[in-house]
């Protein structure tokens, strides 16, 4: 373990340059060379020890572990949960991405209020979010295993509707949505490459890598913080964390790709 | 346009309103053919689900005409309809009162450079970038541009540095929907983004022949 975190001190310090003018982009190259030397070991796997660590331990006004917590395999049930999400949650009458399913628990079982949940959702390098400790180590127990997000329940179909139409709608000062970016094939923003989300094939790459370590910020990025940030580059306000607008376009990105391998949180730029 | 009387936009967003209601019975959930219905849910949700950040208001969420036609029709719009948006958006283009087109084609590659501007991370007051290199080929140099937009690369050379072509850059540049009613590009001009001044710079990057762009 500490020779890991050595290597990516050392890595990561070498990247967070500029990005030069170069045909293939180096940040990339780089980062590929860095998962070879890992090998099938990644950074996020602090995040999952300290995330199981944080499941088991008794917290909260209720004093109480998520041991119970019901993320749609039943109360307790970890392992496969993650890739039947989002899903719609009949307790909570609405459907949830996994990160919104792990709060809800926080604040259910354990008692901690929404206003603590919200007030600091993303992490920074030095002190990384307990949301993304917990998210980590809940997927990363569904390592290997096809996404199987579930598309009959009624709820479940008006969110990929929602999201869909959230996905295309055309706002702010720049006319963006998020197909602007992302609604075709090949398409990149300087040298970074843009999955056509509208498309299984591109979704499904593009989904099964979050949450995700990424290597210009040395920490583990969550789904609701990529899409936060792109709302951002659309130069929208900020959306809400956790609120059915975000759920939604998530919704619509899992089912558009569903079906591929889980590929447990992947190395990002 | 070959009848007497032009549609207004009401008229031409209720045709893409029908056209729209007809697709939305497509069984393929891959297509987007969105209905009235779905687009109003989507607005109520922007309007519910976001909160002001920095420069980035709550009034980003309220679209304008242009932007309810591109959305009415997933960007597009019936040959009708564009052709009434884009003299819409013709009409309000504002050309420079000196009459001159061409500004300084280094502060304009510069202002192709900067990706910054109008995002809620960025602090009001200083001026906004181009962000022109996230989507074009521009100068040879510059190996790290996107292609959501089509190369420009030898765009002078190619084109001419006529007064026509002079104008047509700047308007292209001021409001890119003037010519295409739902480009992917934004009206830099019209929304405010850019001054008159950067726009002259950027036309001169384009067109002026001692630009590396036309070299
Ligand atoms: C102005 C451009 C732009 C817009 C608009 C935009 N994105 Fe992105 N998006 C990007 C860029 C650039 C990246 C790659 C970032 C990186 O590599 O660090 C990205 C990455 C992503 C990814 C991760 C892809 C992967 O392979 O890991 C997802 C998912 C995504 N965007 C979804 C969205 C959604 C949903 C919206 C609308 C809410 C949106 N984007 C709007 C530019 C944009
Ligand atoms: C988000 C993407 C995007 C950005 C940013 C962008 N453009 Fe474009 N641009 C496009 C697209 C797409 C087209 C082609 C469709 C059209 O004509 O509108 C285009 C077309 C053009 C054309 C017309 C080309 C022709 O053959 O007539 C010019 C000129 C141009 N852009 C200049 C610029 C300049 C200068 C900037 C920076 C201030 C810029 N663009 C920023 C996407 C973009």
């Amino acid at each position: 373990m500490k020779y890991r975190i050595a290597v990516l001190a050392a890595l990561t310090a070498a990247w967070t340059g500029p990005v030069l003018a170069q045909a293939k982009d180096p940040t990339i190259a780089g980062i590929e060379k860095y998962r070879e030397m890992l090998g099938d070991d990644n950074p996020a796997e602090l995040y999952e020890a300290r995330g199981e660590q944080l499941w088991k331990k008794k917290a909260g006004p209720k004093n109480a572990s998520l041991e119970q917590c019901d993320l749609g395999l039943g109360p307790g049930v970890v392992k496969g949960a993650y890739v039947q999400t989002p899903r719609y949650y009949a307790d909570a009458d609405r459907v949830m991405d996994m990160e919104t399913r792990i709060n809800w628990c926080r604040m259910n079982l354990q008692g901690v209020s929404e206003a603590d949940i919200r007030k600091r959702p993303f992490g920074s390098a030095d002190k990384p979010s307990e949301i993304e400790d917990l998210l980590t180590y809940v997927v990363t127990a569904s390592k290997g295993m096809k996404m199987n997000v579930p598309t009959d329940h009624p709820k479940e179909r008006e969110a990929f509707q929602l999201g869909q139409a959230v996905f295309h709608m055309r706002a702010g000062p720049y006319d963006f949505s998020c197909a602007t970016c992302h609604g075709e094939d090949n398409l990149r923003i300087r040298l970074q490459e843009l999955p056509n989300l509208t498309k299984a094939e591109d979704a499904k790459r593009a989904y099964v890598g979050w949450p995700a370590y990424r290597v210009s910020t040395s920490r583990v990025h969550t789904m609701q913080w990529r899409i936060n940030d792109c709302f951002r580059q659309q130069r929208l306000p900020e959306p809400r964390y956790m609120s059915e607008a975000v759920n939604a376009v998530i919704t619509y990105m899992a089912q558009t790709g569903n079906g591929a391998e889980y590929k447990g949180p992947a190395l990002k730029r | 346009m070959k009848t007497e009387k032009q549609p207004t936009l009401s008229v031409a967003l209720a045709i893409g309103v029908a056209t729209a209601l007809m697709a939305g019975c497509a069984t393929d959930r891959s297509a987007y053919n969105p209905s009235p219905e779905v687009i109003k849910h989507a607005m109520a949700a922007f309007k519910r689900d976001f909160d002001a950040k920095g420069a980035a208001g709550l009034d980003r969420l309220n679209t304008d005409k242009l932007q309810d036609v591109c959305n009415a029709t997933n960007s597009k719009p019936s040959p009708d309809m564009a052709a009434v948006v884009e003299r819409e958006q013709e009409a309000a283009i504002k050309l420079p009162a000196d009459g001159k087109f061409l500004g300084d084609w280094k502060a304009g590659e510069k202002l192709a450079q900067s990706g910054r501007g109008m995002t809620w991370k960025d602090k009001a007051g200083i001026p906004n970038g181009g962000n022109c290199y996230n989507c074009h080929q521009i100068s040879p140099a510059e190996l790290s541009y996107g292609t959501i937009g089509p190369s420009l690369l030898h765009f002078g050379k190619t084109r001419g540095n006529s007064p026509e072509i002079q104008k047509y850059a700047y308007s292209k540049i001021y409001n890119s929907k003037a010519f295409s009613a739902c480009s992917a590009m934004p009206r830099f001009g019209h929304a405010g983004a850019l001054t008159e001044t950067q726009i002259k710079d950027l036309v001169a990057l384009l067109l002026d022949p001692t630009s590396p762009v036309n070299k």
